[in-house]
């Protein structure tokens, strides 16, 4: 089974700050990692590897610092990493990154599963996964919390707001996964030894291949106008503290007086 | 590939993509979720405001069932596409469907609930028209000179409140994150708008779905609803979330109770879901689910960020810890130092004297 394996480098800690051009999250001089959910993506394909053989390749968007995650993706034995990094892909939103990444994924070929994970935690949106099988027009799954591979089907749990259902995954298929589905290994040293001699491959435009004007922040259909930073919470805190039954009391008045319970 | 930013201005009226409840053993399909009405009154202004229609898409196995006129009864048009083949969930068959009828149709905004299915279809419907798409939006606006949507959502974990807006491009589309747009249906005068000439009853119009439509179509082998818990995190209005500090599964059963007892819902922080008390469905935070609830209780949880931005957007906060020092008493509403476990079983107590 051949397996892309979608990743997106994250600033590390949570307080972005604003580029007052493009009015999006500024990524210089913040110190960027995995994006936690795409680690379980690359576990996943790794364990499907292992069970199907075939390959893994890690695809990965964005500046070329970003190397450092494809690194550590090598070094956690995927085959393969290539990094698509261009000025003109720079501003891009979900529709051209989908868009980009799969035209990667077609001309990486002979493609069977692309794994990303469910979404990243700087945008927050989930959208790129189902763009990607959208662009490639393939099927989906969205929130997979576990690959069942009994008698040699895949079958993947979907999670919803009220359970999860378990559904045939016919190939090529786009996946999407949450921090449920497995526990991702640890990098060996051996690995990132390995990982040195092997080559990071960077696709610009010209050698990916795509459509100019469905790319970057001037082909992108939605464009950020204003950003700003949420309300500041309420600075009053009501402070109490001491016996059990009383303190239960105040807490309920409280529940009952804002209508939380009746 | 069609570049759609030539006649915009064929794009009118606004659509909701309902959620239907995808029927199992325990439960009838058809029904809709009231996530979807949530939205309803909102989107109703805007159409109000733009001069334009309101529509509701419902597609889905209905089981015959095509009479939402009084459930609808804010729409102008209500859209049916009643299948067999929809029972579960098919995003493919779904999304085929109504970039289908987005082309036959040209709404200018299309909306949908921010729900795991809701934002499994809408960035596949989006791509598949080119539309631009918002995803969670906590508010929706008409840009007054240009009649376009503004999209308003937080990013980065709630720290950052960002405006968007798709200026060529049409549908302009944009899920919506239950729970933020519950009161709309409120604030706008229903009865007056009843009265009013476009308060007639909703046109009803039946799309079938096509063949081709169902190509991709997946087979379900099971759906598993969880059991026990009413309320699902994402919509509930009081949650009651515990952490490490809460001590084990045992005590777990205390939240559970107080919960049940009040009609909130129970979660967990991610150290309660690591050390193995809860499953993961209970996590609130970066790597869980972010909540916007009436209330929060978190019992037994110090609050690291990345707890908190799941959190943070909760209307009131009442943090429960021993460590009068814990970052979540300083977001809190109402900061209790104490025993969360004991001052939960106490509360449960009064509540059941009170004869719940």
């Amino acid at each position: 089974m051949n397996i892309v394996v979608c990743i997106k480098q994250v600033p590390a800690g949570s307080s972005g700050s604003i580029d007052p051009v493009t009015k999006r999250l500024k990524r210089e001089g913040i110190e960027s990692v995995i994006n936690p959910y795409d680690s379980y993506a690359l576990e996943e394909s790794l364990l499907l590897r292992e069970k199907f053989s075939g390959s893994v390749t890690a695809l990965s968007m964005g500046p070329l610092k970003a190397e450092k995650i494809l690194r550590d993706s090598l070094a956690l034995s995927a085959d393969r990493a290539i990094l698509l990094s261009d000025r003109k892909f720079g501003g891009s939103d979900t529709f051209s990154t989908s868009y980009i990444l799969s035209q990667a994924v077609k001309k990486i070929g002979n493609v069977d599963l692309v794994i990303c994970g469910k979404q990243a935690i700087d945008g927050d949106t989930a959208q790129v996964g189902p763009g990607i099988a959208a662009h490639l027009g393939w099927a989906q799954a969205a929130y997979v919390s576990n690959i069942n591979t009994d008698n040699n089907q895949l079958s993947a749990e979907r999670m919803d707001e009220r359970g999860c259902d378990n559904v045939v995954l016919t190939l090529p298929s786009v996946i999407t996964v949450v921090k449920d589905i497995n526990k991702p290994r640890l990098k060996t040293l051996k690995g990132m030894l390995e990982s040195r001699k092997k080559e990071i491959e960077i696709w610009d435009f010209d050698k990916l291949e795509c459509d100019e004007k469905l790319i970057g922040l001037e082909g992108s259909p939605t464009r950020v106008v204003k950003t700003s930073l949420p309300p500041a919470r309420d600075k009053n805190i009501l402070k109490i503290e001491g016996d059990s039954e009383a303190v239960s009391v105040r807490i309920i008045d409280f529940l009952k007086e804002k209508m939380i319970i009746e | 590939m069609k570049i759609n930013s030539n006649n915009l201005s064929s794009y009118k009226n606004i659509w909701i993509i309902a959620e239907v409840e995808h029927g199992d053993s325990t439960s009838i399909s058809g029904i809709i979720n009231p996530v979807t009405h949530e939205i309803a009154g909102r989107a109703r202004v805007l159409a109000d405001s733009r001069g334009v229609e309101l529509w509701i898409i419902i597609a889905g196995d209905l089981k015959g069932n095509i009479n939402f006129s009084e459930e609808f009864f804010y729409a102008d048009r209500i859209i049916i596409s009643d299948d067999s083949r929809f029972s579960g969930f098919h995003d493919e068959a779904e999304s085929a469907l109504i970039t289908r009828l987005i082309e036959k149709y040209k709404p200018e905004v299309v909306l949908f609930s921010a729900t795991a299915r809701g934002r499994s279809i809408a960035p596949r419907i989006a791509v598949l028209s080119e539309a631009g798409l918002t995803a969670d939006c906590t508010s929706l606006d008409i840009e007054k000179e240009t009649g376009l949507l503004l999209q308003t959502r937080p990013a980065f974990g709630g720290n950052i409140i960002a405006t968007i807006k798709s200026e060529n491009h049409r549908p302009q589309m944009a899920t919506v994150r239950p729970g933020v747009m519950k009161n709309f249906i409120i604030e706008r005068n229903v009865s007056s708008w009843l009265c009013s000439e476009s308060a007639a009853k909703p046109v009803i119009t039946e799309e079938p779905a096509v063949e081709a439509e169902f190509s991709l179509l997946k087979k379900i082998l099971s759906v598993k609803k969880k059991s026990g818990i009413t309320h699902s995190i994402a919509e509930a209005e009081f949650i009651v979330s515990g952490g490490r500090g809460i001590g084990g599964t045992e005590n777990f059963k205390v939240i559970e109770k107080f919960a049940s007892l009040t009609g909130g819902a129970a979660a967990a922080s991610r150290g309660a879901v690591d050390a193995g008390w809860v499953p993961y469905s209970y996590q609130i935070g970066q790597t869980g689910q972010t909540v916007q609830a009436k209330c929060y209780v978190a019992c037994g949880i110090s609050g690291q960020i990345q707890h908190l931005v799941g959190m943070q957007s909760c209307e009131y906060i009442i943090a429960i810890n021993r460590d009068p020092e814990a970052p979540v008493m300083k977001i809190a509403d109402i900061a209790v130092t104490g025993d969360a476990v004991e001052i939960i079983s106490v509360m449960s107590e009064i509540l059941e004297r009170e004869g719940r």
